[in-house]
């Protein structure tokens, strides 16, 4: 009955590339309808993609989805789909996610000049994201990694009449093409020790059939892949892109900066685990470590920041980093899970922001708001269920995430990432709480924080949908979902309502209580601190160290003073000198033996008829020669 | 001593040697008038091949080729000559070393 029903995935990546192509030809003068088009096109994919998931048979769909794409001797590259549970429901939050913020794109960039591109932007972006997801080899993958990078720098500077903009998005740019180059050459490593493969499937066959310690080549090959997703996710030591892209529109940061896009480094480990975990590899260790020293930093900076959207951008490298670190811990079922949530509490988050900022009149500080729990209603309340679900207060779903995060860590031993991740945890919650009390609650500190207004229904309602979700995230099935995909041997443990609600206490109650009593201590800490206060009481108790964090570590100007300097210049120095005396000189060769024979030839032209005669005999009496000679 | 009769190389190595002193006087000579009366001698010498092939292939054409030579040759000689003349007038001087610019 569904012999080719899964063919129809063809339609989930392409129609919103349709999408864009039509916005950017055809609608270009009509923004409504650029609107309608895009917005049109992610609920067809994600409509496509949720009928796929129930068609979906737990062993995968019989036929491969894919078309021949390059074949140069031996290596075949496909353009093929992958459709199993991990990237099935990985595009139904790149297209639920997605559909809910283009439909609050339309009511926040409301009287923008370039409606249309941002909406074609925003449809390549969501094609783009889609091919990452469904790509069933490396190639495939990395193509779309590319692709997803140029519509992120396109819709980061968006406003490039904005100087910073431009700069925030060249810097985005650049910083992740750092990773994508070390991506690329683990990508060619991979392809050339493991039997010329580029399918995910059939590397993964290849491992199973020859077994072995690929030792030092598996560890070189998973720090390369996984610099992808350092620059992608922005993990330490790129993680300087990620707050800068906050220049971009608050939508476009709720869904590439926060719920998707950034999650493409952590989906990519998922999806290639079975290559990092090969015998003898030490690469989770490192990935391990890096996700977890960046969910601190991020966490440290967070709390020092005073502008709304960067506060929820250190919030996002952190949980970054925990996702990365579950990974690191071998447990790409929390990550995928952490992920899935994240997405949803994230995107709430920025949309809130959003709706925040478009009330105050484009002022980002958290200091000159205040008292707007009255005047944004719905904004407000959303806005707490995401903030609880992203400190992870039970039972929303971020405690689900993050406990089963916490727990792999003290299931694996890793007791000073187990103790990172609950400081995290706690500065989470302190950071979290001292956003909402400075900008929710006590007096107005700004005249325009006092004329606030909510905002229209097509920005509300998005955020509702996506606050029930952030709220019942944990009882969805997901984490069950996962762990199908990625052990299929274990029993599908947990049923009930009841059961999943109290699961985490059941299996591991020490991270569950480790993880609550930091919230607690948390929110306490930043109640002391921030209840009705018109000044950050911090830098007074901290003094060097607050302004530290303020000064994000000061990671900026050491990478613009020192490191880029001593590479970049260097660079620089090294191919100008090739283009000088190189290049140059290949081109000045070329020019000079030229007006040599120019110069030689002149001799020639004397102007004396017998001289043009003589040569003419001459020249006769050769081709005569040669003619005749024979 | 007996002659031997004279034949078709005869004609054609006459035919050569003079073609060949008339191309040294076009190169070497330096008066203007000199060189077109070298020329002439080319025109003739090529006349005498024809003239000699004609009259060995039995043929007739060569014979009326050379007719038109001495035709468009005296046409010829009629306006170069009188370049040669207008270019004295102006220059004061028949030599070709001090003939090389295209302008007067």
């Amino acid at each position: 009955m569904f012999e080719s029903s899964e063919h129809f995935a063809w339609l989930i990546l392409f129609v919103p590339l349709i999408a864009a192509g039509i916005i950017t030809v055809v609608t270009r003068e009509k923004p409504r309808v650029s609107a309608q088009i895009s917005i049109a096109a992610a609920l067809i994919s994600f409509l496509t993609t949720v009928i796929l998931f129930s068609l979906l048979p737990s062993t995968g769909f019989e036929h491969p989805v894919s078309v021949p794409w390059l074949v140069i001797g031996d290596l075949r590259v496909d353009i093929g789909l992958k459709l199993d549970h991990l990237s099935l429901m990985m595009a139904l939050i790149v297209t639920g996610v997605g559909s809910l913020i283009h439909i609050y794109s339309a009511g926040y960039m409301e009287g923008e000049r370039a409606y249309s591109r941002y909406f074609a932007c925003l449809s390549l972006f969501t094609f783009s994201m889609l091919g990452i997801v469904l790509a069933d080899n490396f190639v495939m993958m990395f193509i779309f990694w590319e692709l997803v990078g140029v519509s992120s720098y396109l819709l980061i500077g968006f406003w490039y009449e904005k100087p910073a903009a431009a700069d925030a998005a060249k810097k985005a740019f650049i910083t992740n093409r750092l990773g994508d180059f070390g991506f690329l050459v683990g990508i060619l490593l991979v392809w050339a020790t493991l039997g010329n493969h580029l399918n995910f499937d059939q590397l993964r066959q290849h491992l199973a059939d020859s077994p072995g310690n690929y030792g030092a080549v598996a560890t070189a090959a998973g720090l390369l892949i996984f610099c992808g997703a350092v620059g992608k996710s922005a993990q330490f030591p790129l993680h300087v892109w990620l707050p800068d892209a906050m220049e971009g529109p608050t939508p476009v940061s709720a869904l590439i900066h926060a719920a998707t896009m950034v999650a493409a480094g952590v989906y990519m480990l998922c999806r290639v685990f079975f290559l990092l975990d090969v015998p003898g590899s030490h690469a989770l260790e490192v990935i391990a470590w890096i996700g977890g020293f960046t969910a601190l930093l991020a966490a440290l900076i967070a709390v020092q920041q005073n502008d709304i959207k960067r506060i929820l951008a250190y919030s996002t490298l952190s949980q970054l980093g925990y996702m990365i670190m579950a990974v690191g811990l071998s447990s790409p079922k929390a990550a995928m899970y952490h992920l899935t949530t994240h997405a949803f509490f994230k995107a709430l988050l920025f949309l809130g922001a959003g709706s925040v900022i478009l009330a105050v009149h484009h002022e980002q500080n958290i200091w000159k708001m205040g008292a707007l729990r009255k005047k944004l209603p719905v904004t407000f309340w959303t806005f707490i269920a995401g903030t609880l679900a992203l400190c992870g207060v039970i039972p929303f779903s971020g405690f689900y995430s993050k406990d089963s995060i916490l727990e792999q860590a003290l299931e694996k031993n890793e007791i000073t990432l187990f103790v990172i991740g609950v400081f995290v945890a706690f500065l989470t919650t302190f950071y979290m709480s001292r956003l909402v009390l400075v900008a929710f609650f006590g007096g107005e500190r700004s005249e325009e924080a006092g004329h606030a207004h909510e905002s229209p229904g097509i920005m509300t309602w998005p955020l509702r949908i996506l606050a029930v979700f952030s709220i019942i995230g944990g009882f969805l099935g997901i984490e069950t979902l996962y762990q199908r995909h990625f052990q299929p041997e274990l029993p599908a443990a947990t049923v009930g309502f009841m059961a999943e609600l109290f699961e985490p206490f059941d299996n591991q109650p020490l991270s569950a209580i480790f993880g609550l009593g930091a919230i607690i201590f948390g929110f306490f800490l930043a109640y002391a601190c921030y209840w009705r206060t018109f000044a950050d009481p911090l830098p007074a108790k901290l003094g060097w160290f607050a302004r530290a964090m303020r000064n994000r570590f000061y990671f900026d100007e050491f990478y613009e003073r020192v490191l880029i300097p001593a590479t970049q210049e260097l660079l620089a120095k090294i191919a100008d000198a090739i283009d000088r005396w190189i290049i140059g000189g290949a081109v000045q060769a070329t020019q000079g033996t030229t007006d040599l024979f120019g110069r030689a030839l002149r001799l020639v032209q004397n102007g004396s008829i017998q001289t043009y005669a003589f040569l003419l005999i001459a020249g006769v009496a050769l081709v005569l020669y040669f003619v005749l000679a024979k | 001593m007996s002659l031997t009769p004279v034949g078709l190389e005869h004609y054609l190595v006459a035919s050569g040697l003079l073609f060949c002193l008339g191309l040294l006087g076009v190169i070497m000579r330096r008066n203007l008038l000199v060189i077109y009366m070298s020329l002439e001698l080319m025109l003739n010498s090529a006349n005498l091949a024809l003239v000699a092939l004609s009259r060995h292939n039995g043929n007739l054409s060569g014979q009326i080729v050379v007719f038109f030579i001495i035709t468009v040759a005296a046409a010829e000689v009629a306006v170069g000559l009188a370049i040669i003349v207008a270019l004295y007038r102006k220059k004061q001087t028949a030599h070709v070393e001090d003939l090389t610019a295209m302008k007067l």
